[in-house]
């Protein structure tokens, strides 16, 4: 076990190396940086006092420098103009757009973001396993049938879309706004009761937007598998014990058809936060996926690698958790599984 | 008399399916008394299960009890009780399945969960029928796994199903089915997944657990030898209907109805005569086998496949976190040759390396040492360093058939597809010859022009299997490798299939490896006969030699678990019991083999070899 988690933290290092230096070459990857395009930008303005401070900091963060030296530097295994100081120091380094250091724009849109997916997940889960329990136990029913429908136009309607009919009609029907995560009072104040109640009730419309395309997929999937176990013939052993219904398939079927949700956990993370980027931005919810957006679109890079590396993460450690959650839930991956 | 258990009356279930409904059981009536085991006899299909699922009410939904009773008589409490007017779902029902009524199932792998313990599933059927608390529960299960023979019952607790062998996990399935003490025990198919040796254990402690216990036994199976070694009486099954019951003693020694007859002459029986053919219940003819001709071919001086000291070794990883690498010995320094024009027969029982040895000849894995050597005709040649055109044309010449009809023909392809598949691989003919060829190969195997454009999922599984053998043939093989070709048929297709290799042998000049672990099909189909344990050759002989003298203390054992459907020679359960006869450490002196060692073949008549342990070998040198 021990031994399993060493080669583990070993291969994920390894892995994340590979990542951000992937990252970081591909945002360097067109011409010119965040700063140059600013002082050409200043020149032609002819704004002198401004250009001065530009190219303090282009020798601040060392981006005269080649590429791969300010990547080593941005990593933290080369001493830039501070010594050394990166990612492993923990100095995720200055956002240019924002004249701000990294960690003040993302810090409250990185939890944010995480509480928003972690509802998502919640809510896909909650709404999807029963009705796929509902729709492989009665297949071919007029609940299946509905269940199925309702899976498929789930499946087909762009979440941005909803996100916008969904903005327009409760403002029009109830007279409230739903975008953001708090009403604008809270901005920049700090977390009382009421501003966390305020989050609460925000968090309701995004959670289901975000949220559908995933459940109607799960549906599909969950109720695939489980008619696929429920044909398997341990489920007639536990009926001809005398189990109840119920009791025979969450016990048995069920708890089968759950392996590949769980080999999923890795992949569910960063698909929430790539995958919502739109929707945040019609709903301006104050998550990392608009500020994704625009740094790689001003080739912020500190900001822009700053982020990917946390998706990195944490899909690095999804697996990693999948994977214990699999071995402790199979015995057949636990043991190395003959069969 | 005393009421039987059960009394099934005019049972009647339909399936209603997309293409119209379907009578599976037909107005089916029969008897279990008390203690006594009635076997229920027929071909997949008949309605044998089904009946049994529907004592139970464990029917697929599409299929509905619809006429009939089932009147159960249980000895611990007074008056019957029709089950068949029991909602399926009913608290009566649930007591009934599992407490009463217990059933166990063909394939113990399948039949218990992977994720949950023995103890766990065993206990499980205790509680939901019994008050006891976890702690007694598991206690009593202890007590049953003890009984049907586990070696350390509280180990067992903690152990997952894929941990044990198949004979140990139907033995869990039994203390399972057991554990409540149920009135009627419902066998489907109990042995049919296993080794003839395990199975006869199996058998044997079915009986012993009856005797022990009083209960009654409903034993469904298609095999004949089983059912005149533990029946008492016999109910034979044709498409739904009850074609003959009776005492066992009136079914073996009197056959009444043509069907039960037809179902005898199919079974192949260690005592047949030399040139005896199997009667197949439906016969099929072969329009162009009679007129075809062999290819002109040089023949090999010698013997058309060799294989010298094989040995394949296979690295295990002990377990996902600890790493660790086990070595096992699959093969060990096999040696065998195989005469053009005749069948080998290798036997042996699961794990013991037989397909291995086969797919090794068909040059998919690679030895770690030793040698196959093939002979066209043009002296022999080391397979495995075979290259470029040589490989091809020794690909070509080695044909596969495989097991299982089911998964080995492509579902999404359609006969023609299939069929020429290896004539476009090998570019063989224009697609005018290649139509001219899959219909000749078609009448070979006896299947009609029509079946062309069908997809393998509308043949039964004897015409697949038959599709199975013409692509072998597509290429016009010398030596074709069946790996179990008939163990997933019925009895009566089982001869079909057996029948036709046996012709096309004779009209092509082919050369078989039959390998199998049934005996007496072997017997059947095989010149020599060559016997595998753990990874040995333990025995080799012509086959009349092998039945006649069998010297070797495995090829021994395995000769007396094999149930023959002869009342006259019944199986010796007491000398099965003690076990050990595929433990080479266990076999005794001359025969006893030490982990590592090899032991040597030797020659104690014309062609008849016996391996040999250390001991001998040193005499010999």
């Amino acid at each position: 076990m021990i031994r399993f988690l060493l080669r583990r933290t070993v291969t994920m290092a390894v892995t994340l190396l590979i990542i951000s230096a992937l990252v970081f070459f591909i945002i360097k990857l067109p011409p010119g940086d965040f700063l140059t395009n600013q002082i050409a930008e200043l020149r032609a303005q002819g704004e002198s006092a401004s250009i001065a401070k530009a190219e303090f900091l282009i020798r601040q963060y060392g981006l005269d420098k080649p590429a791969w030296q300010q990547y080593l530097v941005w990593l933290g295994v080369m001493p830039g103009p501070n010594g050394f100081s990166g990612l492993l120091q923990g100095d995720w380094g200055w956002s240019f757009e924002y004249d701000k250091p990294v960690v003040d724009v993302v810090g409250d849109a990185l939890w944010l973001t995480l509480l928003v997916n972690f509802a998502v997940v919640i809510f896909i889960h909650l709404i999807a396993i029963p009705i796929a329990i509902y729709s492989a136990t009665r297949q071919y029913s007029v609940g299946d049938y509905i269940a199925t429908f309702i899976g498929y136009i789930g499946l087909a309607t762009p979440s941005f879309l909803l996100a916008l009919i969904l903005l327009y009609y409760m403002n029009r029907w109830f007279g409230i706004s739903i975008g953001g995560l708090y009403d604008p009072q809270y901005a920049g104040e700090s977390w009382t009761w009421a501003k966390v109640q305020s989050l609460l009730s925000h968090l309701v419309v995004p959670t289901v937007v975000i949220g559908l395309g995933g459940t109607a997929a799960m549906i599909r999937r969950m109720r695939a598998n489980l008619l696929d176990e429920l044909g398997k013939q341990y489920y007639v052993t536990a009926k001809a014990k005398g189990l109840g219904p119920t009791k025979a398939l969450l016990k048995y079927p069920f708890r089968m058809s759950l392996n590949p949700f769980i080999a999923d956990i890795g992949n569910l993370l960063p698909q929430l936060v790539s995958g919502s980027v739109l929707v945040s931005l019609v709903l301006s919810l104050p998550t990392v996926g608009p500020i994704l957006l625009s740094a790689l679109k001003s080739q912020d890079q500190f900001l822009a690698g700053f982020i990917l590396m946390f998706v990195a993460v944490l899909t690095v450690a999804g697996m990693l958790v999948s994977d214990l959650l699999l071995a402790w839930l199979d015995p057949r991956i636990r043991m190395g599984g003959a069969r | 008399m005393e009421a039987p258990i059960l009394s099934v009356r005019q049972l009647t279930v339909d399936f209603s399916t997309d293409a119209g409904n379907f009578r599976a059981v037909d107005g089916v009536t029969f008897d279990i008394p008390k203690g006594k085991t009635v076997a229920l006899v027929g071909e997949s299909g008949s309605g044998k299960s089904v009946t049994a699922q529907a004592i139970l009410q464990i029917l697929s939904k599409k299929a509905r009890i619809t006429n009939g009773s089932l009147l159960f008589n249980d000895p611990s409490t007074e008056g019957s009780i029709d089950i068949a007017a029991l909602p399926a779902e009913s608290d009566a029902m649930h007591s009934l399945r599992g407490g009463r009524i217990a059933m166990i199932f063909q394939e113990p792998m399948t039949s218990l969960s992977p994720l949950h313990t023995i103890g766990d599933q065993i206990s499980e059927a205790l509680m939901i029928h019994a008050d006891v608390d976890q702690a007694t529960a598991n206690q009593r299960t202890m007590d049953v796994l003890n009984r049907v023979g586990f070696p350390d019952p509280k180990r067992a607790l903690r152990t997952y199903p894929f941990e044990l062998s198949g004979g140990l996990r139907q033995r869990a399935m039994i203390a399972m089915a057991l554990i409540t003490r149920p009135a009627l025990l419902i066998a489907d198919e109990p042995t049919t997944a296993l080794d003839v040796t395990t199975q006869a254990q199996i058998l044997d402690l079915i009986k012993e657990l009856q005797v022990e216990t009083g209960m009654s036994v409903l034993l469904i199976t298609h095999d004949l030898g089983v059912v005149a070694n533990v029946a008492d009486e016999v109910v034979v099954m044709y498409r739904g209907r009850i074609m003959e019951a009776g005492s066992r003693e009136e079914i073996f020694r009197n056959a009444q109805h043509p069907y039960l007859q037809a179902l005898m002459r199919a079974v192949p029986r260690f005592a047949m005569a030399e040139n005896e053919r199997l009667t197949p219940i439906r016969e099929v003819k072969s329009a162009s086998l009679a007129t075809a001709d062999a290819p002109q071919r040089v023949q090999p001086a010698g013997p058309i496949l060799k294989v010298e000291r094989l040995t394949k070794s296979f690295t295990l990883r002990s377990g996902w976190f600890s790493g660790k690498a086990r070595e096992i010995r699959a093969v060990s320094e096999v040696d065998l040759s195989l005469p053009a024009g005749k069948t080998l027969g290798l036997v042996g029982e699961s794990g013991c390396g037989k397909t291995t040895v086969s797919k090794m000849i068909m040059r998919a894995i690679p030895p770690n040492s030793g040698k196959v050597l093939f002979d066209d005709g043009t002296g022999p040649k080391d397979v495995h360093k075979l290259e470029g055109e040589a490989l091809t044309t020794y690909r070509r010449s080695v044909q596969f058939i495989f097991q299982d009809p089911f998964s080995s023909l492509n579902p999404r392809m359609t006969v023609y597809e299939l069929l020429t598949e290896p004539l476009r691989i090998h570019d063989i003919g224009t697609s005018d010859e290649r139509y001219e060829r899959v219909k000749h190969l078609l009448e070979m195997v006896g299947l009609d022009q029509g079946a062309l454009r069908r997809y393998p999922h509308s043949f039964s599984g004897g015409q697949r299997q038959r599709l199975g053998i013409a692509r072998a043939l597509a290429l016009e093989p010398r030596v074709l490798l069946c790996d179990e070709p008939v163990s997933a048929l019925d009895v009566s297709v089982q001869a079909q299939v057996l029948n036709l290799l046996k012709d096309l042998q004779a009209a092509l000049g082919l050369s078989y490896l039959f390998v199998s672990h049934n005996l007496a099909v072997v017997d059947y189909i095989a010149d020599t006969i060559a016997v595998m344990c753990r990874g040995y050759i333990v025995e080799e002989a012509p086959k009349s030699s092998l039945f006649r003298n069998p010297v070797h203390p495995y090829t021994q054992a395995l000769l007396a678990a094999v149930p023959d459907p002869d009342i006259d020679r019944p199986l010796d359960f007491t000398k099965l019991r003690t076990g050990g006869f595929s433990q080479p450490s266990a076999w005794p002196e001359p025969f006893r083999i030490e982990p590592g060692e090899f032991g040597v073949m030797k020659e104690i008549e014309p062609g008849h070899k016996v391996r040999m342990g250390r001991l001998t070998a040193r005499e010999a040198a």
